[in-house]
């Protein structure tokens, strides 16, 4: 988790909501391909057809509210986001997120300094955000060393697997 | 410590624990639902074989029931093979209901226990002195392998309800009221506890709904403490009580307490499309309703089948709306049954469903399509959940839903209830 990542940002507001990130419907998909497919499909139609690997979503508060579906961080991960940014985050959403090596990082009033298609830099071990389009800066509250040793990991699986002594891949 | 914290402690083999703290917890009741599959994946990814402790696994197959894709079918195939495969014995299969009311009905809640779901709303049992949780697919897949898994101890708020209910007015109305005045996100990563003496006056199947809802809110997990009603409806249920559950010491300080009184609240609605956005029912009355939905663990309880029924006895639902009815459980739609109300319903024009979760989350059974509006006993009515995004959904308690059933409009249920409804 050294060094800074750097992502175009997909803007959005507050109680962005589980089923706007996956919706209902698609709940008995379980393939991450077939997942990443609709994600972000009732908030931002246009999401899937423009998001890049590496690209990272800005939002206002309690981002990823409602159901516990796991779908909604493997959207968003196998889609290719490698960070979240909010106001706050829904605890489920947060678990399954971190479970899975999705970083979120809570930086307040993120959602102001970003447009959509601006390019950040994130550093996830100092949480320093700079909007290399604007030059605005932020800085994002530390992970807790429990989070960050999952997300060292790659997530919990991995984690798991090394703690059991089973191989562990790529 | 708050009795949230008690349970957590000694779910922990811990005499204490502080707010904040990251402990690990050996959970008592783990429940899986049929939209993930991932749990299973999760399991077999992270090397598991064996199930730590079959006994306290529950499997529902509750939110695809029956199922109407061949994928939910493919799914709910692997599910049954799992249970059988790893001795899983409490396999609540399709004709069994939403997993909450399946607890519930089966008696294996108990208070003091710490209760994990692959569902938000498992802080619904928090009704029984419970510390219910959701949790995601790999979380629980954690569980089946090791029986444990890590929680923050929460920080605890108190919301005080007092005063005396309106005809017409329910503990649906007094828990949107507190989440439209609090926000969605008021509750995040917190404990709810619902207090005050306005609980000593409902049931269980309202405490039920008080703390179901408070999901709606972001709260971890929701609490109420065991009393003689409590303890009475276990005790029906043939719940072990040799352990009564845990009380907070005297003198806890609360993280924020609010205090609501209920006295001449209006009906409320959630209005489209977030649980916060909350109004006087007065604001929209007479807006059409294309389908009335009763139904879920939230809202499809028997008492709330019973109060549809008194609306809508001998009359007929208007002939513009679809009310599509959906018993929470097997449970609640025998006990339905044998009291009448569904033989009512129907011959008022309901639909019924299997019980399920059903249209609640747009899976299917009365889905909603785009420029529809839909007045909802469930629990949220953001863009899509229930359908098309270009849907409107009000969220309202049974009765509201009833009334709107039978005027084909957004309606105040008071008219049909008058004052005995209120000494409930």
């Amino acid at each position: 988790m050294k060094g800074a990542i750097s992502g175009t940002a997909f803007v959005y507001g507050a109680n962005v909501d589980t089923d706007q990130i996956y919706p209902g419907g698609y709940l008995d998909l379980t393939d991450p391909e077939l997942v990443a497919r609709h994600a972000m499909e009732r908030v931002d139609p246009d999401f899937v057809k423009e998001v890049k690997p590496g690209d990272m979503i800005v939002a206002g508060a309690n981002f990823g509210c409602g159901s516990s579906r796991e779908h909604a961080a493997v959207t968003l991960k196998a889609a290719g986001i490698a960070v979240v940014l909010a106001d706050s985050f829904a605890r489920i959403f947060y678990r399954n997120a971190i479970n899975l090596g999705l970083p979120l990082l809570v930086c307040t009033g993120i959602a102001r300094l970003v447009k959509r298609g601006d390019l950040l830099s994130v550093d996830l071990a100092t949480g320093a955000v700079i909007n290399r389009t604007s030059g605005a800066t932020a800085t994002a509250e530390p992970l807790s060393a429990y989070v960050m040793a999952i997300l060292e990991s790659g997530g919990v699986k991995p984690m798991i697997r090394k703690q059991r002594g089973l191989p562990v891949e790529g | 410590m708050h009795a949230v914290e008690k349970i957590l402690a000694r779910a922990a083999g811990r005499e204490e624990v502080t707010t904040g703290e990251i402990v690990n917890c050996t959970v008592d009741l783990a429940g899986i639902n049929d939209l993930y599959l991932q749990t299973l994946r999760s399991f077999a990814e992270m090397g598991g074989q064996k199930v730590y402790d079959p006994g306290k696994v529950v499997m529902f197959l509750d939110h695809f029931a029956p199922a109407s894709t061949i994928t939910q079918a493919d799914n709910q195939k692997q599910f049954r093979t799992f249970c059988r495969e790893q001795g899983i014995d409490l396999l609540m299969d399709i004709d069994q209901g939403v997993c909450h009311q399946v607890l519930t009905d089966k008696g294996l809640v108990r208070p003091g226990m710490l209760v994990v779901v692959t569902d938000s709303h498992t802080t619904t049992h928090g009704a029984f002195g419970a510390f219910g949780t959701g949790v995601g697919a790999t979380d629980l897949a954690i569980i089946l392998m090791t029986g444990q898994l890590w929680f923050r101890v929460p920080e605890v708020i108190r919301i005080n309800l007092k005063g005396t209910l309106g005809p017409g007015v329910y503990a649906k109305d007094v828990i949107l009221k507190v989440i439209g005045t609090l926000g969605a996100d008021y509750g995040v990563y917190r404990a709810v506890e619902l207090a005050g003496p306005l609980l000593e006056g409902l049931g269980v199947s309202e405490r039920m709904t008080l703390c179901n809802m408070t999901t709606e809110m972001g709260a971890k997990t929701a609490y109420i403490q065991p009393d003689q009603v409590t303890f009475d409806f276990l005790q029906n249920k043939k719940v072990n009580l040799e352990s009564p559950g845990v009380t907070t010491d005297p003198g806890y300080r609360y993280t924020a307490e609010h205090t609501f009184d209920v006295t001449g609240l209006k009906p409320q609605l959630a209005v489209p499309h977030s649980v916060d956005n909350v109004s006087d029912i007065t604001a929209y009355l007479g807006r059409p309703i294309d389908q009335a939905y009763l139904g879920t663990c939230t809202g499809g309880r028997v008492e709330d089948l019973a109060v549809a029924a008194r609306i809508l006895k001998g009359k007929h639902v208007h002939p513009g709306t679809r009310f599509v009815v959906v018993p929470a459980s097997k449970g609640v739609f025998l006990e339905a049954m044998a009291k009448g109300y569904i033989q009512t319903l129907v011959s008022a024009g309901a639909t019924f469903v299997t019980p399920s979760c059903a249209a609640c989350l747009g899976t299917h059974q009365g889905i909603l399509a785009a420029g529809e509006t839909c007045i909802t006993a469930s629990s949220r009515n953001f863009p899509g959940r229930m359908g098309d995004a270009g849907a409107e959904i009000f969220v309202a308690s049974p009765a509201s839903v009833a009334a709107a059933a039978l005027e084909g409009k957004i309606a105040d249920p008071a008219q049909y209830l008058g004052q005995k409804e209120a000494e409930r």
